[in-house]
């Protein structure tokens, strides 16, 4: 089933399946946010934004409004 | 002939790269700035085997090649400038074992444009504790390099580094990939356009979107005008470009590296649910900042008795050895005083500098970042204002450029507009002073009263700087988009040396920064204080002991007088006397209207200004405390800083916009003279209002 990434709950993983190129900044890009990666909802911030993600081994947190341009396949 | 090697350090931020630089260097290090930028500059040299000495560069840390600011952008323009002075004979780039995957990616694009490049993985003394191993030969032939495994926490492993930069010319600099398979017709056309240049050097012109500064202008701006493809195409190619180098790191990571899940122990997790827990994570958050404060307090008060009372001695016995005359007395009553009042300041900064070191150190600033972002938002800051605001503590100045990491515009701007309103380490020495003379000492709930206040000053300020941001981003109609991205380091114990580095470096940059400006302005004191124009000034002594003459006053009274009488009808006291009728309804007298106007220089200057002020024409030894105490006021009576005068110079030093140096700061950050304009006329104005309403209320 696929879903955006804001969707992912507190110890969930997941696949990266798509990011979209226009809404998300080079810069996760290059840590490590792309297609085919794993991804796992580490802890959700105090009124449940930012995220902190672990992606790949890298460990980063973003706000949910740049998540929901992240589509991933959630692990069953 | 001995050449210096140029060695340039590259890596992520949070891999220890400035530890490794710090290894290498010690104390030979300087910092300075990039010509026309606030960029900061880290440079030292290194002693190589074999009486070979390295210049060695440590860069801003970067995540990539490509630039998204003015930091990163420093990294490229070195690297793509052979003509630079400081263009590297071997690119040293700084990884963590635990994120050697992604630190790698940068290695990758710099392998790219041909460098001699080393390899440092850092943090080997992790290795047991992460349950990784590395095959170092496999991983040498496959990303063409040597590699440094050092531990700069366990100081291991730092002479083979030094053994290798020393052999510079053996490092290849054949290029790990090739980065124009992700489109070849384009990449060959570029070629045929520019046939002598490196084509990834090339292609990283193509697509920064920053200016280059040293580089052959001429050249780049051709490459640049080379568009055959739109902003869209470009940034498909670029992720298709990362996602080819992780493909690599991947391939040659599954060989060369192993890791053992069950071997590793996870302190990260059991720390991150209690330091980013909704309520405990807001709780510590706050006892870290209030035990930082009452250490502030506690700990340095007996170093500071210390240096006041040896300067108050110091200027006492130059007056007694040196001959009577205009020096002694610029020297004794002028400059000791002055500086004097700046170095009495060293323990608690150096406090300060200390605490905001170990929490960046330690990783914990970031889960700061994480937890406050949400909040932030809603006053149309972000997450990583808290660090600006935090390190605004310090010094606005690196505050202000602690902003370039947050990516709206927006949410830059109102940072950089609010951080001056949080209380800065030069606000210190005028609100320790007051409050000494004002507040009680005494204790509630194990914490003293002064402390209190101190910490309610720094409440003050950090509510005056939201509130500001809440009213600017209502105010302030600019669309930027908006996002956010930061890292999550793992938690670290911070390295004492490192700490003891920033610590000794920062304190002597204010110490030296504020020393000038002090000295400089207590001589112009000394000399608007002890001379002055006309009669009244030049008479003082005959005028006095006519008018007290049918009083029996002692000759040390008499002295007084005339001590006083003088200054009045000094340059200083003229102009003080003139500015007087402004300042009089906030409660203060003219001599501190002067303090307040050299205060717009730098606020520090203040305490700095009044002892000048008080030790012309006085033979005493005192203390500027004892000095302070004793002033009367002159209309009303009592004691000159009393609580009202008091509480209303303190608000109006926690208001106003008195620093030149931020001032310009804010002009270079936000390129333009209107922000650092309004920030002096609304702050200053702001300030005084409050101090006004506060002094009528209060007396």
């Amino acid at each position: 089933m696929q879903n955006t990434l804001a969707e992912l709950k507190r110890g969930e993983r997941a696949i990266i399946i798509d990011v979209s190129s226009i809404h998300i900044p080079l810069k996760l890009l290059e840590m490590g946010c792309l297609p085919g990666n794993l991804v796992e909802l580490v802890q959700l911030a105090p009124f449940q934004d930012p995220m902190y993600l672990n992606i790949n081994g890298t460990h980063l947190a973003i706000r949910k409004e740049t998540a929901i341009h992240i589509l991933i396949e959630k692990e069953v | 002939m001995s050449k210096q090697i140029n060695v340039a350090l590259i890596g992520n931020p949070n891999t220890g790269k400035t530890s490794v630089f710090n290894a290498l260097t010690g104390l030979n290090q300087k910092v300075g700035n990039y010509p026309g930028i606030t960029v900061e500059k880290k440079e030292g040299i290194c002693k190589l085997p074999r009486g070979v000495k390295a210049h060695i560069i440590d860069l801003p840390g970067t995540y990539s090649l490509n630039a998204s600011s003015l930091d990163e952008n420093v990294v490229i323009e070195l690297l793509l400038n052979k003509n630079d002075k400081d263009f590297p004979d071997i690119a040293v780039v700084v990884t963590d074992v635990e994120n050697l995957k992604r630190n790698l990616l940068l290695f990758t694009q710099i392998k790219d444009l041909e460098i001699p490049t080393l390899l440092v993985i850092n943090m080997a003394d992790r290795m047991r504790y992460k349950g990784i191993s590395l095959d170092i030969d496999y991983l040498e032939e496959h990303l063409q390099t040597k590699i440094a495994l050092i531990s700069t926490r366990k100081n291991e492993g730092i002479d083979n580094l030094k053994h290798l930069i020393a052999n510079y010319k053996e490092v290849s600099v054949t290029p790990c990939i090739n980065a124009s398979d992700i489109d070849k017709e384009y990449f060959e056309n570029l070629q045929k356009a520019f046939p002598n240049q490196l084509l990834y050097k090339l292609w990283l012109v193509i697509t920064q979107d920053v200016n280059f500064g040293k580089t052959d202008r001429n050249e780049i701006e051709a490459v640049a005008n080379f568009k055959t493809k739109s902003k869209a195409d470009l940034k498909r190619l670029q992720q298709k470009e990362t996602i080819k180098r992780y493909q690599f790191i991947n391939n040659v990571l599954k060989h060369g590296q192993a890791i053992d899940v069950s071997q590793a122990k996870d302190l990260r997790s059991k720390l991150d649910r209690i330091l980013t827990h909704k309520v405990w994570g807001y709780v510590i958050f706050f006892v870290i900042l209030l035990t930082i404060f009452q250490a502030i307090y506690d700990w340095s008060s007996v170093p500071m008795d210390f240096i006041d009372n040896a300067f108050a001695s110091l200027s006492e016995w130059t007056k007694n050895q040196l001959p009577e005359g205009a020096f002694t007395s610029l020297l004794a009553e002028g400059i000791i005083p002055g500086l004097g009042g700046i170095v009495i300041f060293i323990p608690q900064i150096a406090f300060l500098f200390l605490f905001i070191s170990v929490l960046e150190e330690s990783g914990y600033m970031s889960r700061v970042v994480f937890l406050m972002d949400r909040v932030m938002r809603r006053f149309g800051l972000s997450g990583k204002s808290v660090v600006p605001l935090i390190s605004g503590t310090a010094c606005a100045i690196p505050a202000i450029m602690a902003t370039r990491n947050i990516e709206s515009w927006k949410e830059r701007l109102i940072t950089i507009l609010v951080t001056p309103f949080t209380t800065c380490s030069a606000r210190l020495p005028v609100y320790l002073i007051i409050i000494s003379l004002i507040i009680p000492e005494g204790r509630f709930l194990g914490l003293g009263y002064q402390a209190l206040t101190l910490m309610l000053l720094y409440l003050i300020g950090f509510a005056t700087a939201v509130l500001a941001a809440k009213i600017l981003n209502n105010v302030l109609k600019i669309k930027s988009k908006t996002f956010f991205v930061v890292e999550m380091p793992n938690y670290k114990l911070p390295m004492i040396k490192n700490v003891a580095l920033t610590v000794l470096e920062k304190t002597k940059s204010f110490v030296f920064g504020a020393g000038k400006i002090i000295l400089a302005i207590s001589i112009i004191l000394w000399f608007l204080a002890s001379y002055g124009p006309g009669d009244d000034f030049n008479n003082a002594e005959t005028i006095i002991k006519t008018e007290y003459a049918s009083q029996q006053l002692s000759e040390e009274e008499i002295n007084q007088h005339i001590a006083s009488y003088k200054l009045e009808h000094s340059y200083i006291g003229i102009t003080g006397r003139a500015i007087e009728p402004a300042i009089r309804p906030l409660g203060y007298d003219w001599k501190i209207g002067i303090a307040i106007v050299s205060s717009f220089a730098a606020r520090e200057v203040f305490v700095g200004t009044l002892a000048t002020i008080y030790s012309v024409g006085n033979d005493d030894e005192a203390t500027i405390k004892n000095r302070m105490a004793a002033e009367v006021n002159p209309i009303l009576g009592g004691p000159l800083f009393n609580f009202a005068s008091g509480i209303s110079l303190l608000l109006f030093y926690a208001f106003a916009m008195q620093c030149m140096s931020t001032l310009a700061v804010v002009k270079k950050e936000t390129n333009s003279w209107k922000w650092p304009t309004l920030q002096l006329f609304i702050m200053s104005g702001f300030a005084y209002i409050v101090a006004l309403i506060a002094y009528q209320f209060l007396k």
